[in-house]
């Protein structure tokens, strides 16, 4: 369908919303065939997600796109991050009910409490996302004097490190573990979740690691490939719906 | 004034595998029976059919089977000095909501608890002595014996369609088998599922060092199975979808494919769902309850339901809820050490390692909710002397996996980067050659454990949260070293290319990571009003046609998974209720 194997590095962003805008057209034509499955409410169905932002504007999309293809570059293993559909993937569960708070408890009062109480904060995973970004964009601007997206990558590589072990701290006071490893959970999830979602675009995730998918009848697999690899047959829920 | 509606002979609370069991069986019996059902009815057909049910990230990301945190959830903490605050997504711990309740994503491990459990003080004292047993230790024996109950475990194992080995069968050691179990009259009704690599290695290293591995008990069909009631379940397809996800295949014994829908067949059985229950009314008098009184969610309408018997089957941690809000029998108080509702509060602790090896093909997403190999050598084994590591309780040891969704399930060597590249060569790389031996460890009750209502916070109805205070013991900290040294000194001898070892939690109890949802205590079971909620036949000591199911009956909690005794207690329940209760109403045991 698209071409999984672009390994250009300097693609940029507003190249990236020009070719999204002809991909979705394609995408569009190659999934018309394909129902959409029950309970995937709008999320498009097939490989090509439907080109644009949702929630992200032009500064957090520039973000959200250097982080996934600095957290996933394109190897012999997968294409980058941008190239798995994990920005349209972050974009739509913000947009959607997970990122405005369904089925969070948000009732005050408000208190940090302790690690082991868990998320406490009065926001939304969207609103979170929004925050962090600002902050670790403020952070980048007094640092480097750039924002995250025009950071080179060794310089990304420090900021993601700074975050991830809590050696940064936000001015503003919002809790970088939790901004953290709310990201880092939507990265993961957009890799490894189905494609309907707008990630792990053409099972590319799956691929990686040899997970097939919604392809579940191993009763016989079970013994018939004891200690012995899978066929390669990634099935995803558009592909049988 | 809410709508009074017409008495009923009995009303249930919550349509879980508890109150299945009990609306199909008073039902049966001839009482005209309403279930109250705080979620929506499903049907396997419509609510599980593949490739919807297929899809990690909406039932386990978003954990779309569990309960509905923005409505109702709980605060938590680890010990009373610290301030509770609401568990504000799911995390340790996922009850269930809807017709079938967490009976529909559970994984079926299905467990006998022994007299070394229900008779757990005495044992211990009789063995180790009075001082064995920490002061703030607040074990007690349960007041119900394991002869009592075996054959209402043996009735549940045939209802849910137990896959498993039997490994004393009336006082005889079978081969294959749990040689540590308790006497059974009956071999379970399926044979064990077919074993993966996993399971194979880990037999194999087991016996070598001595252990005794079977193959876990659990109610995914093995092959296609009739229940004693005409319920149908087909064979287990080894989807590695089960723990969390509805079965589309039909092959994991759940109340809504066995015991719910016969019920519900029955005209005596009238189901409302959406009908959530906020209050147990009780008569003036005190000694008996009238009715409940619970809300429409579709519409917010306030009714009423009188009966003649109400029986509590919303889960351990709704049932204390309730129990609470309605002050039904005096809530526990830690410092007196008075009042008895939310005490013993107990969870479960855990060890795991990760092994590698090097070309070897595991194929982890070929698997089921219980298939692993177990070795109960360190706890139901009662030879096996504790003294030495100076606890109550232990753990037992397993090794395989219950499935390889990649969202959570990606092992690798512990100093992988946690990006890049080199994170994606190694999650390539080990995904599909790593197995995993795990450890599940008891928790004894403790004084400062416990549940109460929460000064603060309150749910959608404006009703108070309930509030979990909890924190693993000293106790529980030796049970997890004896566990972790003992799975890294059978795992060694494995000879994995490379191993993250396991290692004995030291930090608190955190509501975040997914845990389990073994929590038991908090309505329990006992020999008298003053240490204990309910009789045991779950009788509740204030109110007579009062009747609580569920794991908040177990006064400590065991290394094994809980619905083995709930399901085998609920039909004990029944029983008292239809033989003792319907003929002389009344407490069944004198105060
Ligand atoms: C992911 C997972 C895996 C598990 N795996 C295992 C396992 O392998 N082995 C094992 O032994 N156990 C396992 N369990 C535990 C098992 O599911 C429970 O022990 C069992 O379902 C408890 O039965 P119950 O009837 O008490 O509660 P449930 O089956 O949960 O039913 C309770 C019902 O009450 C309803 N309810 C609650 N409050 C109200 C109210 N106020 N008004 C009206 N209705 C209400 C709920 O919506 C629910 O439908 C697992 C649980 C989970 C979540």
């Amino acid at each position: 369908m698209q071409n999984e194997e672009k390994k250009d590095e300097g693609f940029g962003r507003r190249d990236f919303l020009k070719s999204a805008v002809a991909g979705g057209a394609v995408a569009a034509a190659a999934t018309a065939a394909v129902t959409v499955p029950q309970g995937a409410q709008a999320q498009p169905a097939g490989n090509g997600p439907a080109p644009g932002y949702a929630f992200l504007n032009l500064d957090e999309a520039a973000f959200v796109e250097a982080l996934v293809d600095h957290m996933v570059p394109a190897d012999q293993l997968s294409p980058k991050g941008t190239d798995m559909g994990l920005a349209i993937f972050i974009d739509r569960a913000l947009a959607g009910g997970w990122g405005k708070g369904d089925r969070l408890y948000m009732q005050g009062p408000w208190k940090p409490g302790v690690p082991s109480q868990g998320y406490q904060l009065p926001l939304t995973p969207a609103e979170l996302y929004r925050a962090g970004i600002a902050a670790t964009n403020a952070h980048c601007m007094k640092t480097y004097s750039k924002s995250f997206d025009r950071l080179d990558a060794t310089q990304r590589q420090e900021v993601l490190l700074g975050l991830s072990s809590a050696k940064i701290t936000f001015a503003d006071g919002l809790p970088v573990r939790v901004f953290w490893s709310t990201v880092y959970q939507t990265v993961i999830e957009g890799m490894f979740s189905d494609p309907i979602y707008g990630g792990n675009r053409d099972k590319a995730g799956w691929k990686m690691i040899g997970f097939p998918g919604v392809i579940a009848n191993h009763a016989q697999n079970i013994i018939k490939y004891r200690d012995k690899k899978l066929p390669p047959n990634f099935v995803g829920i558009a592909d049988m719906s | 004034m809410p709508k009074v509606m017409k008495e009923v002979d009995a009303v249930i609370i919550g349509l879980g595998w508890t109150g299945g069991i009990l609306a199909k069986e008073l039902a049966e019996a001839g009482l005209k029976v309403v279930a109250l059902e705080r979620g929506a009815m499903r049907t396997p057909a419509a609510d599980f059919s593949v490739p919807m049910i297929r899809d990690e990230l909406r039932f386990t990301s978003r954990n779309e089977m569990g309960q509905n945190v923005a409505r109702d959830t709980l605060t938590v903490r680890n010990n009373p000095s610290q301030e509770a605050l609401p568990m504000r997504r799911l995390g340790s711990f996922i009850p269930g909501e809807g017709a079938g309740g967490a009976g529909l994503h559970w994984n079926g491990q299905t467990w006998r608890w022994t007299d070394m459990e229900l008779r757990i003080r005495t044992m211990y004292e009789e063995r180790y002595g009075k001082k064995y047993i920490p002061a703030d230790m607040t074990i007690q024996d349960w007041g119900v014996t394991y002869d009592e109950l075996e054959p209402y475990y043996e009735r549940f194992e045939y209802t849910a369609g137990v896959s498993g080995k039997a490994g004393n069968l009336r006082g005889k050691i079978q081969p294959g088998g749990n040689p540590f179990e308790a006497p059974r009259q009956r071999d379970y009704p399926l044979p064990p599922l077919n074993q993966s690599l996993a399971c194979e290695m880990f037999t194999d290293a087991a016996k070598n060092a001595g252990y005794h591995p079977f193959p876990r008990p659990t109610a995914n069909a093995s092959r296609t199975y009739t229940n004693p009631d005409g319920a149908t379940l087909s064979a287990c397809q080894y989807c590695g979808f089960c723990e969390r996800f509805g079965c589309e295949a039909n092959a994991k014994g759940s109340p809504l494919t066995t015991v719910i829908p016969i019920a519900l067949r029955n005209p005596n059985v009238e189901l409302r769902t959406h009908s959530w229950v906020t209050r147990i009314n009780k008569a003036a008098d005190g000694k008996r309850v009238t009715g409940v009184t619970y809300i429409n969610t579709l519409n917010g309408e306030e009714i009423e339901q009188p009966a003649a018997i109400v029986v509590l089957c919303a889960f351990v941690l709704n049932n204390v809820h309730l129990m609470l809000t309605s002050a039904i029998g005096k809530p526990y108080d830690p410092v007196s050490q008075t009042g008895v509702v939310g005490k013993n509060y107990c969870y479960q602790t855990a060890a795991g390692a990760t092994l590698f090896f090097e070309g070897r093909n595991f194929n982890p997403f070929m698997s089921t909710g219980g298939l692993n190999v177990t070795v109960d050598d360190f706890y139901t084994n009662w030879a096996f002397d504790r003294a030495q590591y100076g606890y109550v309780g232990g753990s037992h040891i397993f090794g395989g996996m219950f499935h390889g969704r990649p969202i959570a399930y990606r092992p690798m060597p512990a100093d992988t980067p946690q990006w890049g590249s080199e994170w994606k060569a190694a999650s390539a790389k080990w995904y599909n050659s790593a197995m995993s031996i795990n450890a599940s460890g008891s928790v004894m009750a403790n004084r400062y454990n416990y549940l109460d209502l929460d000064p603060t916070y309150r749910n959608v109805f404006g009703q108070p949260l309930m509030r979990m205070t909890f924190d693993y013991k000293p106790n529980e900290h030796k049970v997890g070293q004896h566990a972790a040294q003992a799975i890294n000194d059978l795992a060694k001898t494995m000879n994995p290319t490379l191993m993250n070892p396991a290692t004995a939690r030291t930090d608190p109890w955190s509501v975040v990571p997914y845990q389990s949802t073994h929590n038991t205590g908090g309505t329990v079971m006992g020999t008298n009003p003053s240490n204990s909620v309910v009789n045991k036949y779950g009788q509740s000591w204030d109110c007579h046609n009062l009747f609580v199911t569920g794991a908040g009956l177990f006064s400590h909690n065991s290394a094994y998974n809980p619905t083995g005794p709930v399901g085998a207690l609920a039909y004990w329940t029944v029983d008292a209720i239809k033989k003792q209760y319907l003929k002389k109403q009344g407490p069944l045991v004198s105060a």
